[in-house]
């Protein structure tokens, strides 16, 4: 991707977040042009999916790791940031309890547990949806990376992963509010989380953060490391053989990666206003894929283009014609990775590069 | 003698003469129109007596429908009002009786207590043997000192050897409850623990207060009773986990062979099960509106069915989308997730969202105990069902030409096609060998799950970790895979429970590949880089 492509692309994801967020804060109710909180909760929503999608293209198209379990990193920081919001409701809940959640009045916990403590501090809660979607993605990539697992392999344990994160945290006894999850939340940062002006500022926040990683994404791939990543990607043996080490250059863009998706999880938590076990399903993690794949693998900016289409689709899907996305999507699926393996982004290319040569031919 | 020529006239010419004979034939009979002390005495009596039509009218004094009038004839009246002679058994025309005299004879709980021993008794010589066994038990654990003269008669001239040994237990059991000396309770608690069961368990536990040497002798029978159950209790979890192996068994062998041969994980693998299910069902519709008569041949049928139906579909997946992915596995891997979704979605708008109502044939039902295991025959049956289902599919790839084939490309793909081997072709076979054979685990998953269109999705991971931890390499890989993934399972399941155990198993799995990166089995040779 150009510069220039590149600096078009933070413009517009900030430049439309800015707009729908000033429009709506700044325009009466009555007004055609007013977007609606949902709109402006939506977009964010958007952004956030981006996020994600920003975090599976930069290990599937730059390391070659297929993650089908990637959505898992995102709900853990989902998690931090909704612990967060539940500490912040204090005894605004329904059992009234200063300190404990309602679910662990209602499931007669005594105390806090004790990884709940320290998350009435919105800045740790930010720290916990970065650091701990990064530990666990240190552990399990430094076990399978190290024990050369690839391929298909590896996509099914990363499945594996987020399958047994969706059990446990559906059990109560996990002290995560089980199948519920954690919601009704009220406040941020000590405001209103329902006011529009706190939608608008966590919609600001997402673009700009998005933005933030697009830089660091493309620094990274960039950089000497990035080339390496590359050449790993392409033949892994033949850069081992080099002098490399693959799993090391894995396992640092791998972490990196879930910290970026745990980022994106804890702020699409205050957005949607609730965050429970089912983030965790493994279709979440393939469809999170299949964005990265109509986008463009590889170009870091086409995941972006292709999270907020596909989530379009849905919704308009799912408002219009519920029982025919299951069928959309599935086209999806097939058609992408037969017919556009290079996704949106892939075909534009190609034919910039066509009408290139053709120019150059003609003369 | 007399007493008995004068019951043998009753039973002959009772109808003629049930007014007019009136020389009882028991004297308990006469027992019962007078005091509640008076009744239970004659309950007991006659619950010994061996009269006849005994135990019909201590089950009419017990619903209050033992009647007497006022020259203390016995009748049993029925709902309708009309009378039968309690004595003889005879039924009584309504104008032969004073009906104004009639009143019932009242019971209490005392007198209940009695009938229900004699009763409990009575039973013990009925000539239906499965009556008798029942009575057996029940004595067993009334433990009641009292039934001991009739448990004696009883043993004496009870003739099928499984139930005197059951009376024999009963008697034990009543021993321990009376004050016979300490050497017939020694020889009875023996006789207990050679029982064995849960009952026999909580007669030995209820000795705490006997003398020393007998609460001894109990402890230490009990104690070896539940190093039998716990014994048992192994047994039983290796059976379950054996029965959940063979169900993973066939859901992950058509995984396994399609991977092993074309490197290319199938999503929509756990759709193919799912397809052979609901053939199951619409085969099942077909029966129980054409044929409900031949309803248990179903399941014979369907199995082909599901394997010609799943194994069409696999051949279409096969030609219509993965041939266009070939050296793409992650690409195919999407594709046929996304084909995954379709089909769900289609299966759920042809049938509906909910689950759909396959049954049981009568041969499948049912249980049986084997020792301390409970084995139900649907169970015992998927279990035989797999082990057929791996012998043929092994026969497959050994015996025939596409087996032969099949491996050839699975070792070497090149070189196969290079002999002249159409990989194409077996590609497509194989894809569509390993979809038939879903469809058949599907029939066996019908048995024992819900069939909804989400069917699939429930095994598709588990198939998956049985094909990780097998390998490739053959088939027997997968079958250790699903065996200890289902043994491994259940043993957890009791111990961290259900959801817990599966997680553990996950993560001992990543531990596990930290080993062995290609399964227990893996290709050798050149085949494991490409």
């Amino acid at each position: 991707m150009t510069r220039g492509a590149t600096r078009v692309a933070y413009a517009l994801i900030i430049g439309i977040a800015v707009l729908i967020a000033g429009l709506n804060l700044a325009l009466p109710e009555t007004s055609a042009l007013h977007p609606s909180t949902f709109v402006m909760s939506l977009t964010g929503k958007y952004l956030s999916y981006a996020i994600l999608a920003l975090s599976v293209d930069l290990v599937w198209g730059f390391a070659g790791i297929l993650s089908l379990g990637h959505a898992a990193f995102f709900a853990l920081g989902g998690y931090a940031m909704g612990m967060y919001l539940m500490r912040q409701i204090g005894g605004r809940g329904v059992y009234g309890n200063a300190v404990l959640p309602d679910f662990m009045v209602f499931l007669n916990y005594k105390s806090l547990p004790w990884y709940w403590h320290g998350f009435d501090m919105g800045g740790f809660a930010i720290l916990m949806a970065i650091l701990v979607p990064g530990l666990i993605a240190l552990i399990f990539g430094w076990l399978t990376f190290r024990s050369r697992v690839s391929g298909v392999y590896l996509s099914i344990i990363t499945q594996a992963l987020t399958y047994a994160l969706l059990l446990a945290f559906f059990r109560n006894d996990m002290g995560f509010g089980g199948n519920n999850g954690l919601t009704d939340f009220k406040d941020m940062f000590g405001l209103k989380l329902q006011s529009d002006a706190v939608r608008a500022g966590l919609l600001v926040a997402t673009a700009i953060i998005l933005c933030l990683q697009l830089a660091l994404a493309q620094f990274v791939v960039r950089s000497r490391f990035g080339k390496v990543l590359i050449a790993v990607r392409d033949t892994e043996s033949r850069t081992r053989f080099l002098g490399y080490r693959p799993e090391s250059y894995k396992l640092v863009v791998w972490v990196l990666s879930a910290m970026m998706a745990g980022i994106g999880g804890a702020l699409y938590v205050p957005q949607v206003g609730i965050i429970n076990p089912g983030e965790f399903a493994p279709g979440n993690s393939i469809e999170a894929v299949i964005w990265v794949a109509v986008g463009g693998r590889g170009t870091l900016i086409g995941p972006i283009i292709g999270a907020v289409i596909v989530n379009l689709g849905k919704t308009w899907f799912t408002a219009i014609l519920p029982e025919y996305w299951l069928y959309a999507l599935g086209a999806l699926f097939v058609l992408v990775t037969i017919f556009l393996p290079n996704g949106i982004l892939g075909l534009l290319r190609a034919r910039r590069s066509g009408k290139a040569e053709a120019r150059a031919v003609a003369p | 003698m007399l007493r008995a020529a004068l019951l043998l006239l009753l039973v002959l010419f009772g109808p003629l003469a049930a007014r007019a004979e009136d020389a009882p034939a028991n004297p308990g009979w006469s027992l019962l129109s007078g005091s509640y002390d008076d009744l239970r005495h004659g309950v007991e009596e006659l619950a010994t007596s061996g009269a006849p039509n005994v135990a019909t009218a201590l089950d009419a004094l017990m619903a209050g429908q033992l009647v007497v009038d006022g020259d203390s004839h016995l009748f049993i009246q029925a709902d309708d009002g009309s009378l039968v002679d309690a004595i003889t058994g005879a039924p009584v025309g309504g104008d032969a009786v004073d009906a104004d005299t009639l009143r019932p004879i009242r019971v209490n709980n005392a007198v209940r207590r009695a009938i229900e021993a004699a009763l409990g008794n009575l039973r013990l010589f009925s000539t239906d043997p499965a009556i008798r066994r029942a009575a057996a038990d029940a004595v067993f654990k009334a433990r009641d000192a009292a039934a001991l003269p009739a448990l004696d008669r009883a043993i004496a001239q009870e003739k099928d050897s499984s139930i005197r040994t059951a009376l024999q237990q009963a008697r034990a059991a009543a021993i321990l409850a009376g004050n016979a000396p300490e050497a017939d309770r020694l020889a009875a608690v023996a006789t207990i623990a050679a029982r064995g069961d849960i009952d026999a368990r909580s007669v030995l536990a209820s000795l705490g207060d006997q003398p020393a040497t007998v609460a001894t002798a109990a402890a230490t029978a009990l104690t070896s009773l539940d190093r039998i159950a716990q014994l048992w209790g192994v047994l039983q979890s290796v059976y379950y986990g054996v029965s959940l192996g063979s169900v993973l068994l066939l859901a992950a062998a058509g995984l396994a062979i399609t991977f092993g041969v074309m490197g290319v994980i199938n999503m929509a693998h756990g759709e193919m099960v799912m397809l052979g299910a609901y053939t199951t069902y619409v085969v099942q519709q077909f029966f129980r509106d054409h044929a409900p008569a031949l309803f248990g041949l179903s399941l014979p049928i369907a199995v082909p069915l599901a394997f010609i139906v799943a194994g069409a579909v696999g051949i279409a997946i096969e030609r219509g989308l993965i041939r266009f992915l070939y050296g793409r596995p992650l690409e195919t891997l999407l594709a046929t997730w996304g084909l995954s979704l379709i089909l769900q979605q289609f299966v759920r708008t042809i049938f509906g969202p909910s689950n759909r109502e396959v049954g049981t044939p009568d041969w499948m039902s049912g249980a049986f105990q084997l020792g301390g295991l409970t084995i139900t025959w649907n169970r015992l049956i998927i279990i035989l069902f797999a082990i057929v289902v791996l012998a043929a599919l092994m026969a497959v790839l050994r015996f025939t030409a596409l087996g032969l084939q099949m491996r050839a490309v699975t070792q070497n793909r090149r070189m196969a096609a290079s002999m002249g081997i159409r990989t194409p072709w077996i590609d497509a076979l194989t894809f569509g060998l390993g979809s038939g054979v879903a469809g058949i685990a599907g029939v066996a998953l019908s048995q024992i799950d819900n069939v909804s269109p989400n069917l699939g999705q429930g095994y598709i991971i588990d198939s998956f970790m049985v094909v990780v931890f097998g390998g490739v390499g053959n088939l027997w890989g997968t079958v250790l895979g699903a065996l200890t993934l289902g043994v491994v399972n259940k043993f957890l399941e009791p111990i961290a429970g259900a959801v817990l155990g599966k997680i553990a198993v996950l993560v001992l799995l990543i531990l596990f590949i930290q080993r062995r990166p290609r399964g227990m089995f893996p290709l050798r040779g050149r085949a494991v880089e490409s």
